[in-house]
């Protein structure tokens, strides 16, 4: 018969390999357009509301008080679109584990791949990869595209002064890490709409709950909210505006950040393996 | 070879799959065989290692599926139609599967001209009908080669021409010496498809045989007859080994004696017949009625030339085919 007429190569290990495996996960990634289309969105939405934040500042500087210049941060004020754009890539996130579920391709996955959490690892890895690339060409365009929009007497920042490289580099991270976190919560809760749900709750709505709380409470739980954490680790001036939630420092919120996504792929991946497929 | 011994599933409080042991020889096509809901497609799962029993086990080529080296290199299998992401073309989703067991692209386009998908390879999977998507499917099961092939319903959605290439596949796989097994809620696709038969109903077995023999046993004759003197006729059928049921009609199915038998015996016993048709059972009211009771055949009644038996009772059969 035809299909046996020509013999496939035997290979050259014992056994499937994570290099295959994560070859496998970027051929899936690239191949829906779903992944072209998120990542579009987080490109224009974070660089779109950058442009728009930055070139009103000219403007907001004439009419703000001297504690308000004293807390003002150009970085930080043109990263403002990773607020927005965190949405986009955490969706894509939560697809690229939840649409193997909706469609049933999970099943022919962990056919080829029956070890789960390599699978689940493999996909992470290549999915982080990705939003982290991503995730910098934003940031870093972003920045650059917001500090020339800055205008009039407002002050703007350049990439050599103390912190801003960290603080650029670290909203490419937070959007990947964010993005892991949203890929956890797609293996955890497995469909689209459910861990879309989850993502979005986590992100926006309980920021709009705290406030609501008594002070002190509002700043000791919201210091743990991914969102802080982003526009802490995207922060190069200390100074905190007026009412402004403190937060913790770069490396513990990218430490928080990672614990997160940690901790949602790990119950994702215990999850997956004590499930039936 | 796949061996399944003693697998037990429980979904909440249903029972899909009770205490199920078989085996599915190489060399040939092991058709599995059921109504819908009788648990195959939840045992395909437990062989592929994609549910696990609650107890029991189950070996693909002597080893669990999760202890294979190159899973795709050993066993293939269609699962479901279209479980493939709609967005992904269908040369994507085969170089993804193949990929992960070092299988070259070439092979991609070698499966996908055996199914006849060539053509539509970078199409987006969505676009695809249900039989282009089982051939998809059954385009995965083939990547790796392997000596293993599962294939859950695979004609359905499948026009006759598709219907046809299939069957020749599946036979075709077989006599190269492979491990074939296919499901199907059809009795009568199997008895063209299949060598040798497992049925299951409400997840027990309930019959392993060759279709041969499947075939000879539910193939069994009986004789519809009109008399005005059932009781006498009754008597003298059952005085000669015959079995006799009464009809809701009227009329007396009889078993174990052919029509001349009967005209014979009647001629002598001067009674006269109205009636004296030959009947045959289909392969498929053997199958519905082997599968529909199979709660009754639990625990030593299990003999399935004592169910198709039961065919004869109380029941008008359809004409011959």
């Amino acid at each position: 018969m035809t299909l046996i007429t020509s013999t496939i190569p035997a290979p050259t290990a014992a056994r499937y390999r994570p290099g295959g495996v994560m070859r496998s996960e970027w051929t899936k990634l690239r191949s829906v357009r779903s992944t072209t289309w998120t990542l579009v969105a987080t490109l224009v939405i974070t660089i779109g509301i950058s442009i728009i934040a930055t070139s009103t500042e000219a403007t907001r500087w004439t009419h703000s008080s001297p504690a308000d210049h004293l807390s003002f941060d150009p970085t930080n004020l043109s990263l403002t679109g990773l607020l927005f754009g965190q949405l986009a890539i955490g969706i894509l996130g939560v697809l690229a584990i939840s649409a193997e579920y909706g469609t049933g391709t999970i099943r022919a996955s962990l056919a080829a791949v029956p070890d789960r959490r390599l699978l689940l690892a493999a996909k992470a890895a290549v999915f982080a990869l990705v939003a982290l690339v991503v995730g910098e060409v934003v940031s870093f365009g972003a920045f650059f595209i917001g500090q020339m929009l800055i205008g009039g007497a407002a002050p703007h920042a350049t990439i050599g002064q103390a912190g801003v490289l960290r603080a650029v580099a670290g909203g490419g991270l937070y959007l990947a890490l964010l993005g892991l976190l949203a890929l956890g919560l797609g293996s955890i809760i497995r469909h689209t709409a459910g861990a879309i749900a989850a993502f979005v709750g986590v992100l926006l709505i309980i920021p709009l709950i705290l406030p609501a709380l008594p002070t002190s409470l509002n700043h000791t739980i919201g210091k743990f909210e991914p969102v802080t954490i982003g526009n802490a680790m995207t922060s190069v001036n200390t100074h905190l505006g007026s009412g402004a939630t403190p937060s913790f420092s770069f490396w513990v919120g990218l430490a928080l950040m990672a614990g997160y996504a940690a901790l949602a792929l790990g119950i994702g991946g215990w999850r997956m393996m004590r499930r039936d497929a | 070879m796949i061996e399944v011994t003693g697998i037990t599933k429980r979904y909440g409080g249903t029972l899909a799959v009770d205490d199920l042991s078989f085996e599915v020889k190489p060399g040939q096509v092991t058709g599995f065989l059921g109504p819908n809901g009788s648990g195959k497609s939840t045992t395909m799962r437990m062989i592929m290692g994609l549910d696990r029993p609650d107890a029991g086990r189950t070996t693909v080529n002597g080893v669990t599926y999760g202890s294979l080296g190159w899973p795709l290199r050993e066993v293939g299998a269609l699962l479901e139609a279209k479980a493939i992401h709609p967005g992904r073309s269908a040369r994507n989703h085969l170089s993804a599967l193949a990929q992960t067991n070092d299988i070259p692209r070439s092979r991609v386009d070698e499966v996908l001209e055996v199914v006849g998908l060539t053509s539509v390879a970078h199409k987006r999977a969505g676009t695809f009908s249900l039989g282009m998507g089982q051939r998809l499917g059954i385009a995965a099961a083939l990547l790796g080669d392997p000596s293993v092939l599962l294939f859950d319903e695979p004609i359905n959605g499948l026009d006759p021409e598709g219907i046809r290439w299939v069957r020749n596949l599946l036979k075709g796989l077989g006599r190269d010496g492979r491990t074939v097994f296919v499901s199907s809620h059809l009795m009568s696709e199997m008895a063209l498809t299949a060598d040798h038969l497992v049925v299951i109903g409400r997840g027990r077995l309930i019959a392993e045989m060759p279709v041969e023999d499947f075939i000879a046993q539910s193939s069994q004759q009986f004789v519809r007859v009109r008399t005005l003197q059932p009781n006498e006729f009754s008597e003298a059928m059952k005085s000669n080994g015959a079995t006799v049921v009464q009809e809701d009609d009227g009329a007396l199915s009889v078993a174990g004696l052919n029509a001349r038998e009967i005209g014979d015996i009647a001629f002598e016993r001067r009674l006269p017949l109205h009636e004296l048709s030959p009947q045959l059972a289909s392969l498929e009211e053997a199958f519905m009625e082997l599968t529909q009771d199979s709660v009754d055949y639990r625990g030593g009644a299990a003999d399935p030339a004592d169910a198709l038996l039961t065919l004869n009772n109380g029941r008008q059969m359809p004409a011959g085919k």
